[in-house]
Parts: structure tokens; sequence; C-alpha cells
């Protein structure tokens, strides 16, 4: 019951914290937050998982089954667990929760206890994602995460928050339900190979080659078409280059403290669950489209660096940047080997830790110049030592820089490609070249913006009093770049973890590790 | 002593428990005559109908129904499907009961109001048990003629006599056209009671094809006007928007669950695809209409200004969705699209009568009808506007409730039937619904509220009525076990 403890505790502070009076809401909120992340730290201690949660031998920590609800031939059971893949998630999500709640001290100046509610019942609804393994569960979980999300950006959100929230809504919606047609056809097609929803067992019926036909439509092509309904259906959510088009609008009218969980969290929703489905039910397809897969994670990489390259609001740079980033994750799933997948999901927990602190620390420095633009200030670095000292690591952390969590796992993405007998021969040595130069456009657009905005003489378009921030804004940022250089200099907190779940998996395309 | 055995006419039970309270809340009038506010009026109505839907689940709970009771000469007959949608027909009921009781206050004609809500009840009742043509016939009137009246039941507003009169109208030309087919298909057969129509088919009707094909037609056309779906759903935005919205709530809920009751055991009972379809394909014409109905219903719907049209519109979208249930059908998963259907309904019971009773509440305090006059009615009235977001979430098929949970299981077993392209037209739509609907999500809780408007008072029976509709619609995603496996069941039962 430890995983059903962690759900009703955040659910319950939720509740507490929306009923609390707006003044102490901000605080009562950090202090509940601080329980599940102590909690997933002790789960984390504890974990006695191995395996992949989803395929055969896979030994599950924390696991529980219970009936819910039993439609026909199926179940729909209550299931959840935790394997090394989403052991990391959970850890990320919890610990990143309560950072962004004291980064919301600051900004959030109205409706607090609502605010502080939907940012609990967020973090309730994440956990629920990356535990459950019913689909139906799954689902529920992955559906509720919009809740919040819509109002915590159309309520407290920048002048065009109603746009991007209804735009954030609708198009994540659509996503679902297409990704939901898609697994379902699966289900269906599996015919009385399966009694129930649940992820492992229709992981292992479809390895296995259980799947029929479905409405005329034969197996072979059953397989691609939901393979490809899924993978443009968790593609939206990661996002990939063309479905990308909600997330910036979303993130610069975010508040700061919803940015860095849509970044941190969020997006990994999207990636976890392309493993998960994709990656784990349908390994065949993935290695049948791999080029098509790599070029679209080639082209995220390239063209999220270059939009980032474009622009002139800090934000903007950090959100397409983010683009570019989770290209990469995909580039490691695509690569099919045990460096790739591995990268992959020690990328999803670097990159939340590193953009959840880029986004902090813009939102700092908004919070004291109130402007965002590159070209309306420069030379901060004298005003706020610690901030601009935190933002000019973390860069350094998204350019790769060894010894930050970004490089170790970039490193072994990049590994995983070039040893990849599934893209071997599709260009194999061009596709990885390529997306390493991503780095450099990174290091490129990040170097020039901080150089124009953080150094050199003191300047402000802006009419206010640059003083130092306040030790809840600075405190946070401290907590995230130790977190970022511990993950760098010891991947293998979970690299380990991960290495273990992934190992199988990798193995599922018939290539060798 | 033997023990004492029951009747089978005790398993009308709930029926009678309606029809007996229609005439109790009549000697209620007689003795308090004219009255303008009477908690005595709603609190019989409302009893009769937690008492009848307690009947109903008590002969769920112990099985009565599983074998089903035929009575009447097989003109009638008791299932579990026919005691599943009582369940719908009695919660509405009672929902609608308790609200009414503030929406009404000062109006008169209150016995004539409650008692024509609980008439119709018994006619929708009536509805789901009715096993032949000519009793589906005269309880779908019993169910309509006090429908019309309660549309037109304001006299003094415009509004609600003009969308009386237009529902009327259309009510009589389609049933017209419904008797007329009955007609029809009671020529080629010479049977009105659905099984022997089925075994006569099966023996063929050599030469009279295009009399029984029209005849089915012509019934599906009334069936088409009671569940408000294209083409006889013209009648529906008018008469939802002009009548008093407890009404539209109990006729967009209720009355249209009772129009795909009489559907769903009709078309699957009598006209076995097997021996009709070479004639009359009518899952054809359903897949059509399911189609052409939940896209006009929705993107109508998407264009309104007002709220209550809006809902209107909505209602016809979902029943495009509900008609999901019979336009999958025979692909291979017939229980499974049928109780998806089913407990599409049932959901849709609660949460649409509740978004309903919502309109009812802000039209009670006076606050205006389109989407800008609900800007910042959250922070006026938080607990009311938590509830409306609840509906309209379910509507929307997000997680919060059940409709989540129905929705997608009716798109999944469409799917599993392998009309995948149905499921794509109804998640195509079901996503615009969400961009409609969090319209007024946006106005209770982002926008800022215009004006200095004041809530002067919170009407208890209003607020009990939205809040516990809000709370079945939630607590329903975790009883979802028990309601699932007795709509597959009954479902199951229903092709055996």
């Amino acid at each position: 019951m430890i995983v059903e403890a962690l759900l009703a505790v955040t659910l319950l502070s939720a509740f507490a914290v929306f009923l609390a009076p707006d003044k102490i809401a901000g605080k009562l909120a950090f202090v509940l937050s601080l329980l599940p992340a102590a909690g997933s730290i002790w789960m984390y201690s504890a974990f006695d998982g191995s395996g992949n949660a989803l395929l055969a031998g896979g030994k599950l920590a924390f696991e529980e089954t219970f009936k819910w609800v039993t439609f026909g031939p199926y179940a729909l059971n209550w299931h959840v667990g935790l394997d090394g893949i989403s052991m990391p998630l959970l850890v990320l999500t919890t610990v990143l929760t309560p950072l962004a709640i004291l980064a919301a001290w600051t900004p959030i100046q109205s409706r607090q206890s609502q605010f502080f509610g939907l940012m609990l019942f967020m973090e309730m609804s994440l956990l629920g994602v990356f535990s459950a393994l019913d689909f139906f569960i799954w689902f529920i979980f992955w559906e509720m995460v919009l809740v919040p999300m819509y109002f915590l950006i159309g309520i407290w959100g920048g002048p065009r928050r109603k746009y991007a929230a209804i735009k954030f809504f609708v198009y994540t919606n659509v996503a679902s339900l297409l990704m939901f047609i898609g697994f379902i056809a699966l289900v269906f097609g599996l015919g009385d190979s399966i009694s129930s929803l649940d992820m492992p067992a229709i992981a292992q019926a479809l390895n296995s080659g259980q799947l029929g036909s479905l409405g005329g439509i034969d197996a072979g092509t059953l397989k691609a078409l939901a393979f490809f309904a899924m993978f443009i259906g968790f593609g939206v959510k990661v996002p990939i280059v063309p479905f990308h088009t909600w997330l910036p609008d979303a993130h610069v009218e975010a508040p700061t403290p919803v940015s860095i969980m849509l970044a941190g969290v969020m997006l990994k929703m999207g990636t976890y669950a392309l493993l998960r489905f994709n990656f784990t039910m349908l390994p065949g397809v993935a290695k049948d489209y791999a080029f098509i897969i790599a070029l679209v994670a080639v082209v995220s990489v390239i063209y999220g660096a270059l939009l980032a390259l474009a622009q002139s609001d800090l934000k903007r740079i950090v959100a397409y940047s983010s683009v570019s980033s989770m290209g990469y994750v995909i580039l490691g799933l695509v690569a099919f080997n045990m460096y790739g997948v591995g990268g992959a999901t020690f990328q999803m927990v670097a990159h939340g830790l590193i953009s959840g602190l880029m986004f902090m620390a813009v939102g700092v420095i908004y919070n004291t110049t109130h402007t965002r633009m590159v070209s309306d200030m420069s030379g901060l670095a004298d005003k706020m030592p610690i901030t601009v000292a935190v933002f000019v690591a973390g860069a350094f952390g998204y350019m790769g820089l060894p010894l930050m969590a970004g490089f170790a796992a970039e490193f072994f993405i990049f590994v995983g490609a070039f040893h990849s007998t599934v893209l071997a021969g599709n260009a194999l040595a061009l596709f990885t070249g390529a997306a390493m130069f991503g780095i450099v456009i990174v290091a490129g657009y990040l170097l020039f913006a901080m150089q124009r905005t953080l150094f050199g003489p003191f300047r402000l378009e802006t009419d206010y009093e640059v003083g130092r921030a306040s030790f809840h804004d600075v405190a946070p940022l401290v907590v995230l770049i130790l977190l970022v250089i511990l993950l760098g200099v010891q991947p293998n907190i979970f690299y380990h973890m991960i290495q273990d779940a992934v190992g199988k998996m990798a193995l599922l395309p018939g290539g060798g590790a | 002593m033997a023990a004492f055995a029951w009747p089978d006419w005790a398993a009308l039970a709930p029926a009678i428990v309606l029809g007996l309270t229609a005439l109790l809340l009549l000697v209620v009038d007689s003795i308090y005559p004219h009255t303008r506010d009477n908690p005595i009026l709603a609190g019989i109505s409302a009893l009769g109908a937690v008492v009848a839907g307690g009947l109903a689940a008590w002969f769920l709970a112990s099985g009565t129904g599983e074998n089903p009771i035929s009575l009447y000469g097989n003109a009638m007959v008791v299932d579990t499907m026919s005691l599943f949608f009582v369940l719908i027909f009695t919660s509405v009921t009672a929902l609608v009961s308790v609200a009414s009781y503030d929406y009404l206050k000062g109006n008169s004609y209150q016995a004539e109001y409650y008692t024509l809500v609980v008439l119709a009840a018994t006619g929708m009742t009536l509805m789901a048990s009715s096993n032949s043509l000519a009793t589906v016939f005269i309880s779908l009137e019993l169910a309509s003629l006090p429908s019309y009246a309660l549309v037109a039941v304001l006299k003094k507003n415009r509004g609600s006599v003009e969308a009386g009169l237009k529902y009327f109208l259309i009510g009589a030309l389609s049933s017209a056209i419904f008797a007329y087919g009955i007609s029809l298909v009671y020529g080629v057969t010479g049977h009105l009671q659905l099984d022997l129509i089925a075994t006569t088919l099966g023996s063929g009707f050599d030469g009279l094809g295009g009399v029984l094909g029209i005849g089915v037609l012509m019934v599906l056309g009334g069936f088409a006007f009671k569940t408000a779906s294209v083409p006889f759903h013209f009648w529906a935005p008018e008469a939802y928007e002009g009548a008093p919205a407890p009404i539209s709530g109990f006729l967009s809920s209720a009355s249209k669950a009772a129009g795909f009751a009489v559907a769903f055991r009709v078309f699957v009972t009598a006209f076995p695809i097997g021996e009709v379809g070479s004639t009359i394909d009518w899952v054809l014409a359903f897949q059509i209409l399911a189609i052409v109905t939940m896209t006009l219903g929705n993107f109508a719907a998407a264009t309104q200004d007002k709220v209550k049209r809006m809902l209107a519109y909505s209602s016809i979208g979902h029943a495009g969705y509900v008609l999901i249930g019979l336009a999958a059908l025979y692909g291979g998963n017939n229980s499974g699209v049928l109780s998806g259907a089913m407990l599409h309904l049932l959901v849709y019971g609660f949460m649409n009568t509740g978004a309903f009773l919502f309109i009812a509440l802000v039209e009670y305090w006076g606050v205006g009808r389109t989407f800008e006059d609900y800007n910042g009615l959250a922070e006026k009235a938080p607990i009311a506007c938590l509830a409306m977001t609840v509906f309209l979430f379910n509507l929307a098929g997000l997680p919060v409730g059940a409709g989540f949970m129905s929705k997608y299981i009716l798109f999944g077993a469409a799917v599993g039937a392998g009309f995948w392209w149905l499921a794509a037209v109804g998640a195509i739509n079901s996503a615009l619904s969400l961009f409609y609907y969090s319209r007024v999500v946006k106005a209770m809780w982002i926008e800022d509220p215009e004006g200095d408007f004041t809530i002067r008072s919170t009407p208890t029976g209003l607020y009990v009525a939205v809040v516990a509709a809000a709370v079945v619609t939630v607590a329903l995603l975790f009883a979802f076990g028990p309601v699932a496996d007795t709509a597959y069941n009954a479902a199951a039962a229903l092709f055996a």
C-alpha cells in the first residue's frame, strides 16, 4: 500500500491546501509537499525491484493489484508498481514539486490556496502516471494532469494565458484520443489472449506474437497503425517537431512554477509513455521504422535549437531548447540498445532538473527586473551574483558539460546511437553527428544570451530596483544545481536501476546490447 | 407454511409506485389547492422517485429480471436492461423534483407540474419494459404528452409557450410517422410483439420487403425524435432553451434515455439484422445518423452564445455518441457497444441533469444567459461552480468522474467491434466539445466578474440537487465496477 499511501497523502494535502486561507497556503503547501518527497526518497532506498515492469521476469517494487471493474471479458484493475524506469521519475516529481512551490511564493499573489492546491493535485496525477500499470488507471491519471494544468496556465498565466491554456488543453486532448484508439485497437486485436487491460500482460502478449486481425485489418498493418497513432499521441506531449507548437505558447504564458513542472515533469510523460508503449510493446515496428523515428528525433534536436537561437525572450529560449533536448531522448530510444534507452531515461531525469533550474532562474530574474527580453538588460551578474552563478552553471549543464547530469545522459545516448544495430545502415553516423551538432547550437544561443544579459555594464530598460533575490527564491536554485552536479558525478544513483530495467527491453528488437 | 411468492406483476413495482405517486400528488393538490410554495409536493415527488429507484436497485441486486419476467401476454417484460433504465429515469426525476422546489417558488400550478413530471417518468419506465409495438407506442405517448405541457408550463413566458408548441407539433408529426411505421410492420408480419415479429421475419416476407423497409425506417424516425437525433432534432434546442431549466434537464437526460431504451430493445429484438439486413440495413442507417448527429450537435454547440442553448446542442451531440451503441452492432462486440451506450446514458443522466440544474440555479439568481454573464461567477458561488466544472469536464470526457469512463468504454467498444472510424469521428467531436465546455469553465473561474452583481441567497433544494448530482458523477468513477457489470449482462441478455 506504499504507492497508494503516497498518492493519498498528496491528494489529501491538495485538499487541505484548497481549504486553507490564502495567506498560509504557500507555506502549508511547501511543508506538505515535503511528505511525498521524503516518502519517495524512502521508497528509493527501499527499492527492491529488478527487471522491466512490463516484461516477463520483471520484479516490481511496491506492487499492488486489486479488482476494480469488469466489463464483459475484460477486467480493469488497480495495478501499480515501480521498476528502475519509473522510480527515478517518481523521485524527480516529488523533489521538483516542493522546489516549484517555493519558486511560486513570490510571483503568485492572488488566489494562492487554489494555486497551491492545484499544484499538489497535479503532483498526485503525475505520480499516478509513473506508477500505474493498468492501462485504464494509467489513462485516468494521464488525462487528469490536463485539468490542473489548464487552470494553472489559464488563471495565473501571462497576457495571452486564455489562448495558451485552451490551445494546450485541446491539442493534448486530441493527442490522447488518437493514442487511445490506437492502443485499444491493439487490445481487441489480441482477442482472447488477454483478459484485462494490464500493461504487462498486454506487452507480453504482443511480444509473443498473439496479435490477430481486427475489423479486416491484418496484424502487421494493425501494429504499424497503432504504433503511429500512439507515436503521434505521445509525441504531442514530448513534444516532437512538428507537434510542438503548443509548447512555446504554454511555456511563455505559464507562471514560472508551472513552467518548471511542465518542462521538468510533464514533458517526460510523453517520453515515458513512448518507452513503455511504443518501444516495449511494439519493438518490431520501432525497428522497421527506425529511420523515420531517428529523422524525427534529429529534426527535433536541430529545429528546436534553431528556433531557440531565433528568440529574444529568455523564457522562449529555454522553452524551445526543451524541444531540442527531448529530441535526444527519442534518439536514445530508437537506438534501442542498453546505452541508448538507458541514456534516454537518464536524460528524462537530467533534463527535468536542468530545465526546471533554467526556468526557475529566468523566473527569479523576471521577478526583479520585470522583463525577460534579452535586449532589455545587461550586467545582472553584479546585482544578483548567486542567481546568475546558478544560471550560468545550469546553462553549462544544458550544454552537456562533464560532471553535470546532462553530460552523463547525452554521453550514453550518443554511445548508444553509435553502437545501435537498429540504426545501423540507416546513415547512423550522419544522424548521430547531426544530433551532436545540436549541442553546438545550444552552446551558441545560451552563451550569446548569457553574455548579453548577465555580463557587461549594468543596464535595465524597465524601471525597477534590482536587488538580491530573496532566500526562498534562491534556495531552490541552489538545491537544483547541487542535484544536477550530484547526478553528474554519481550517475549510478539512478543509472544502475535504469540499466537493470532497460536491459531486457533493449534486446527486444533482436539486436545486441 | 409455503413461502409467500410475489406475483409476477410485482416486478413492475417501480412503475406502479411512480403512477401512485402521481395520483397522490393530485390528492394533495385537492386538499391544499393553488399553493405557490409547497415542500410537500416536491417532497412526495422526490420520495416517490427515490422509492421507485430503490426498488429497481433492489431488484437488480437480488437478481430479479436475470430471467426476464414476461407480463400481460408478453406485452411487457422486466429484465436487467429495463431495471437499469428505471434507475436512470428515477434518479433524474428525483434530482429534478428537489431542484424544482426552489425554481418554481411563487409559480402557480405546482401540483400539476410535479404530477406531469412523475407521469412522464411512469411512461418512461413503461417504455423500457415494452415488448410490443403497441405498448411501445402507448407508453411513449404517456411520456411525451406530459413533456409537451411541461415545456410550456411557464404560461406567461413567451419563450416557454413557443417552445412547447414547437415541441408538440414536431412530436405529433413524429408520432404519426411512428404509428404509420408500426402499421406497416404489422402489415408485413401480422404481429406487434417484438419476438414474434422477428420469428415471422425469419420465415420470409416474400414481396413485402419494400413495405417492411419503409416501416422500419419510419419506426426509426420516431426514435430519432424522442432521442433528439438527426433528422428530428429541430425541436430540441428551442424546447430545451425555452423550457424551465429543470425540465430541460429532465427531457435531455431521462426522456432521451427512454427513447434509447426502446430503440435498443425494438431493433435488436424485432429486426434481427440477419433476417432483414438484405432488405433494410438499419445498422448502416444508424451509422449515418450517429456521425451526422454527433458532428452537427457538437459543431452547432461550439457556435452558441448562450450557455443553455450550448448545452441543448451538446445534448444532441451526446445522442450521437450513444447512437454508436446501435451503429457499431454486429461487428463482433455487440454486448460491449450496447452496454457502453447504456453506461453513457446512466452517467449522462447525472452530469447533464446536473449541468441543467446549475443553469436553473443561475436563472434563479437572475444572472444572464450568455457565456459573458457567467464571468467570475466562481468567486461568488464557488461550490456550485465547482459542481458545474465537474459536470462540464465529465461531459467533455476528462477523468474527474465517470463521464470519462463511459465515453472511453463506448469508443473503445466501437474500436473493438472494428468500427474504429466511428470512434475516430467521436474522438474528433469529443475534442471539439472540450473547447466549448471549457468556455463555461473559463468564464466562471478565469475571467474577471463584470458589474457589481451580488448573489442574495443560496436556495437549498437547487444546491442539494446540484451537489448530489456532482457527487454521484464523481463517485460513479469509483463504483463503476458493479454498474458496468450490470450493464454488460443486461446487454448480453438482449442478444441471448
